[in-house]
């Protein structure tokens, strides 16, 4: 997964100026940075949601400006994206959404098998006893896990987490980091993960990338980041109110 | 000055943009009819089936009804002068089956069927939904639009046959207290004019309504932007040009199957 010099405006407002990112297989890359610097639009140009103006987004080796519709298809169908505000169908249950992927993947895979693999997704994020209320029925933070449990279903190469922590109480945000980290080690996944929560930051990070204005101002490890003497990164990670970031732009 | 042409092109912009998509949307939504067969989750085609024809009983009924009294009272004072009151039956029935049965419900179903479908829609595009099907490789036209078009395909007809029946009821009663004509009498006049043609220009015009409907609500919905004002104006949006259609096209049918000769 590589993004070169990715340019990207809505009308007027440019929201990314020539992002460069390459991310290493099987690596977790936490992308951290204010809120509206466009981390969001970032990953979605990963999975062909938005379109760069300028740059080049490459996928497992396929161009996604230039990919078919067959490759398109190919790409999201190994991948995962957990969205910021979960995006479950609200008329179908817990269960169904999770089932979604696979029903529409796999349509030949027999029924229990289906509910076999929903139930155990569910069970890893804690929510089995949930699986039969309607998405309007439960909090914010199931919403978050099951949708987590519905990205991760088809077990996918890629998966992508905007805010996977965010609205979660510290006990459950935990279980998620460990989470992303046992679905690392278990099927050796590569994940970009997108937060501003510096403490899962650390906890799931191979690399972190900070978005600033529109560019990758710093990438590293938790250690290089955390000992980066670039006073945005300084103030950034430690939520100062003085110095180089100011309240506006 | 400059500000109103421009306005006016922004407008004249949109709204082609607008029409070029329901229509795309139309075209790509019938291509994936087939998959509509193959799959194995029609809750939401049933569920939407339910929402069109079942849930909408009790306005089509007090509609009908009172459309049907209305053109018995009517027609009956104009023919009451020339002493024909005995051809309000036909009168009812022509004009329910071709015209106002079709239109009523295409009223109906626009107000409340299409605009909850441009509400529905946009409210799962502005919540990033929409998004995530596509994320999933699941197609919107065939997941979403499909079976809201079929639903409104198929039911619109089903509720204007209904609302024919119910207001040609509503009619007969009419004539029978206001202008004293027998029942018996009004379904043997309706019956002998009421021809094959009409009905089934009838029940043409109902499935044209049906699916442009679904499809104004939809793209409608699935073009929505910026929250919950987006939301809004789509579905304001859904319910003005449904009911510029329908009129417009409701015309049209008629001028083609009445006015030319064939
Ligand atoms: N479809 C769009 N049309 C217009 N502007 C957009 C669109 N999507 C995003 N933006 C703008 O791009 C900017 C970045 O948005 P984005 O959602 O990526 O921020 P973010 O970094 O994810 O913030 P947060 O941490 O709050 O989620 C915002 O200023 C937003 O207004
Ligand atoms: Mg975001």
């Amino acid at each position: 997964m590589e993004l070169t010099g990715v340019h990207k405006s809505f009308g007027p407002h440019a929201v990314l100026r020539g992002v460069d990112l390459a991310v290493r297989r099987r690596e977790t890359l936490v992308i951290i940075g204010r809120s509206g610097t466009g981390k969001s639009v970032a990953l979605r140009h990963v999975v062909g949601l938005e379109r760069p103006n300028r740059g080049e987004v490459r996928v497992f080796g396929h161009d996604i400006q230039k990919a078919s519709r067959r490759q398109i298809h190919e790409i999201r169908s190994r991948t995962g994206f957990l969205f910021q505000s979960g995006a479950l169908l609200n008329w179908m249950t817990i269960e169904e959404n999770v089932a979604l992927p696979l029903l529409e993947h796999n349509r030949r895979m027999p029924p229990d098998e289906v509910e076999d693999r929903v139930l155990a997704k569910l069970k890893l994020v804690g929510m089995e006893s949930a699986r039969r209320k309607l998405p309007a029925q439960i909090s914010g933070g199931m919403k978050k896990r099951a949708a987590l449990a519905r990205a991760t279903v088809l077990d996918p190469d890629l998966v992508l987490y905007d805010e996977p922590t965010s609205g979660l109480d510290p006990v459950i945000a935990s279980t998620i980091n460990e989470l992303i980290n046992r679905t690392r080690e278990a099927l050796g996944t590569t994940q970009i993960v997108v937060t501003h929560d510096m403490e899962s930051a650390y906890s799931i990070a191979d690399r972190i990338a900070m978005l600033c204005e529109g560019r990758i101002i710093c990438l590293g490890t938790p250690q290089e980041i955390r000992s980066s003497d670039n006073p945005i990164v300084q103030q950034f990670i430690q939520g100062k109110t003085s110095g180089p970031l100011a309240l506006e732009s | 000055m400059f500000s109103g042409i421009h306005r006016l092109g922004a407008f004249l912009i949109e709204s082609t943009h607008g029409a070029g998509y329901g229509i795309w949307l139309l075209l790509h939504t019938l291509m994936q009819v087939p998959a509509i067969v193959r799959t194995k989750s029609r809750k939401d085609l049933y569920r939407q089936m339910f929402i069109c024809g079942i849930q909408t009983i009790p306005v089509t009924v007090v509609v009908s009804i009172f459309t049907g009294m209305i053109l018995a009272l009517n027609g009956g004072l104009s023919l009451e002068q020339i002493g024909q009151e005995g051809l309000i039956g036909r009168i009812v029935a022509v004009s329910m089956a071709r015209e106002m049965g079709p239109f009523m419900t295409a009223l109906i179903l626009a107000a409340s069927v299409g605009s909850a479908m441009a509400a529905e829609l946009g409210t799962m595009k502005v919540s990033e939904e929409i998004d995530a099907l596509e994320v999933m490789s699941i197609d919107p036209g065939r997941f979403l639009v499909l079976p809201r078009v079929l639903s409104m395909a198929v039911m619109t007809p089903v509720v204007t046959i209904y609302i024919v029946l119910v207001g040609t009821l509503g009619g007969a009663a009419s004539a029978y207290f206001q202008y004293d004509i027998s029942f018996e009498r009004f379904r043997t006049d309706a019956l002998e004019y009421l021809t094959l043609k009409d009905i089934y220009t009838g029940i043409l015009k109902a499935f044209i309504f049906g699916t442009v409907i679904s499809i104004v609500g939809c793209s409608e919905g699935l073009r929505a932007r910026g929250g919950a004002i987006g939301v809004g104006s789509a579905t304001r949006q859904s319910v003005v040009i449904s009911y510029l259609l329908i009129i417009v096209l409701g015309y049209y049918v008629t001028f083609t199957f009445y006015y030319i000769e064939w």
